[in-house]
């Protein structure tokens, strides 16, 4: 091969490697989807992923949601002084909160939280031959371990995000009244006549579409770990890098599905 | 019955097993040996289906494994894994009672823990274990709790991966023994993988040598110090020089 031509070689080979890697994703997606729809159905596991996931996330995306809320008052409020425009930070707070930064941020906190655990800890069953005793066992590991963690992200993350909605609207409340001087009325009042429910819905959408790639993604790592604490750790950081990727493309996508027509 | 004829599977350029034709009777113990690395796990997990072979064929009682119905085909099997494969996330008692609590031989809860508790009791671990998890126990305690599980659902056939790999040589010997008396007692059919010599004569009817990919000598465990196969000898007595490279 030619000095020439090997960069291209690599460069197409990579390419190839990326379109099969996300075929295999997309594979396992739609396997995870067959098997939600098929008995038997394992509740407790449900129910033991949804305190996981929804739970136990409560605390890390309300404290994200309360710093972002007060940081995008105070950005809006000095930024919309240039043009005298400083009263639109409540509906603005509001706005970017349930449309953008509640989902986004919300679903990469919880990226960074789940994906990881959900990826070492299928790798290190995979690794201990605890996949391979679940088959021996007649169970069959993507019912017992990928339908339920999938189906409680996507069910969980849009009320995560609701909170973090929430939590994020007081936190831009708290700063537009104690270090900006809004009349806590008015702040109120602005922020509840300019918010549509379209904003909130379309929030709500995006939160499940998040929870549905983070939950999947940490089963494939997990499911495809490879061998010792090497392979867990590569599949733990190659969930939540994918994660984090795919719900930016994934928000990026529906914003223009719902918001450009 | 299993029976193993002329399988084949390799990994990428790695030909793990060669051609492997073995038989292993209804109701014995039959113990596969042979070095690190030939393949004797990969020949178990061929029958059970966690591996698919790349070529041959492997029957129980005459069926083909790989077709038919799955689950009624796994129920017969009870296997205890190297490392005990226990779930970290649950009690003790649910990780043996883990196959009637779910799916087709489902049990009352009640009912499954009580039977979780016997078989506890039955491998020398008292009920005060049953609510412990798996990271409390010690190895040898594991083990026990992994063969708790095996003979939990009262299977046809035992598979035993390694049953005394990191034991010290009393609690192998009190694994070996139960082994023997379980298989004995339940009437079961069991295949043990292992290199361990003492394993061997303490649990095994039957013997075959594993080497390269290929059965290289099977028989009667009584057979085994006589087998004239330069192989076995060289196995059995651990000696360096002989046909199997030390180094491979």
């Amino acid at each position: 091969m030619s000095a020439l031509t090997a960069p291209l070689a690599a460069l197409g080979a990579a390419v190839l490697a990326l379109l099969a890697a996300m075929g295999r994703v997309a594979l396992f997606a739609l396997e995870t989807v067959s098997h939600l729809l098929r008995p038997p159905f394992y509740a407790r596991e449900l129910w033991i992923s949804l305190v996981q996931i929804g739970w136990l996330s409560l605390p890390v995306v309300g404290l994200t949601a309360l710093f972002t809320g007060g940081a995008l008052a105070l950005q809006i409020y000095s930024g919309g002084a240039r043009f005298n425009a400083e009263e639109v930070v409540p509906s603005i707070v509001a706005i970017g909160m349930v449309r953008e930064l509640g989902p986004v941020l919300g679903g990469l906190m919880v990226a960074a939280r789940v994906a990881s655990s959900i990826a070492a800890e299928i790798g290190t069953m995979k690794v201990t031959e605890q996949i391979d005793a679940l088959v021996t066992l007649s169970t069959h590991p993507m019912k017992y371990l990928t339908v339920p963690r999938v189906l409680a992200a996507t069910l969980a993350v849009p009320v995560l995000v609701a909170v973090g909605d929430a939590i994020g609207i007081m936190g831009g409340y708290i700063v537009g009244v104690t270090r900006l001087g809004f009349n806590e009325a008015a702040y109120l009042k602005n922020t509840v006549d300019f918010l549509e429910v379209w904003d909130v819905t379309s929030g709500l959408i995006k939160g499940a579409a998040f929870g549905f790639i983070i939950a999947v993604m940490g089963c494939y790592y997990g499911m495809n770990s490879g061998r010792g604490a090497q392979g867990v750790g590569r599949a733990t950081k190659a969930a939540v890098v994918a994660a984090s990727v795919l719900i930016l493309a994934a928000n990026y996508l529906l914003t223009e599905a719902f918001f450009t027509s | 019955m299993i029976t193993l004829s002329d399988v084949h599977k390799s990994f990428g350029p790695k030909r793990v097993l060669r051609g492997v034709d073995l038989t292993i009777e209804g109701g014995s113990s039959m113990v596969i040996i042979g070095g690190s690395g030939t393949g004797k796990s990969v020949a178990l997990k061929c029958i059970l289906g966690l591996i698919t072979p790349d070529s041959g064929q492997i029957t129980l009682d005459g069926q083909d494994v790989t077709k038919g119905d799955r689950d009624a085909f796994l129920a017969r099997f009870g296997m205890l894994f190297q490392g005990g494969a226990l779930f970290d996330s649950l009690p003790v008692w649910q990780n043996v009672a883990f196959r009637l609590l779910r799916g087709a031989l489902k049990r009352p809860h009640d009912e499954a823990r009580e039977i979780a508790i016997e078989k506890l009791r039955r491998v020398g671990l008292t009920p005060e274990t049953a609510d412990l998890f798996p990271s409390e126990l010690s190895g040898g305690m594991q083990k026990r709790v992994g063969l708790a599980r095996a003979i939990a659902a009262e299977p046809e056939i035992i598979f035993f991966d390694e049953p005394t790999t990191g034991l010290d040589p009393i609690m192998s010997g009190v694994i070996n023994e139960l082994i023997r008396e379980i298989v004995t007692e339940m009437g079961a059919t069991a295949m043990t993988i292992t290199h361990d010599m003492s394993s061997v004569r303490a649990i095994a009817d039957n013997i075959a040598m594993l080497h390269d990919g290929v059965i290289k000598w099977t028989g009667p465990v009584s057979q085994m110090d006589d087998s004239g196969d330069p192989y076995l000898d060289q196995f059995i007595h651990g000696r360096a020089e002989g046909p199997i490279e030390a180094v491979r």
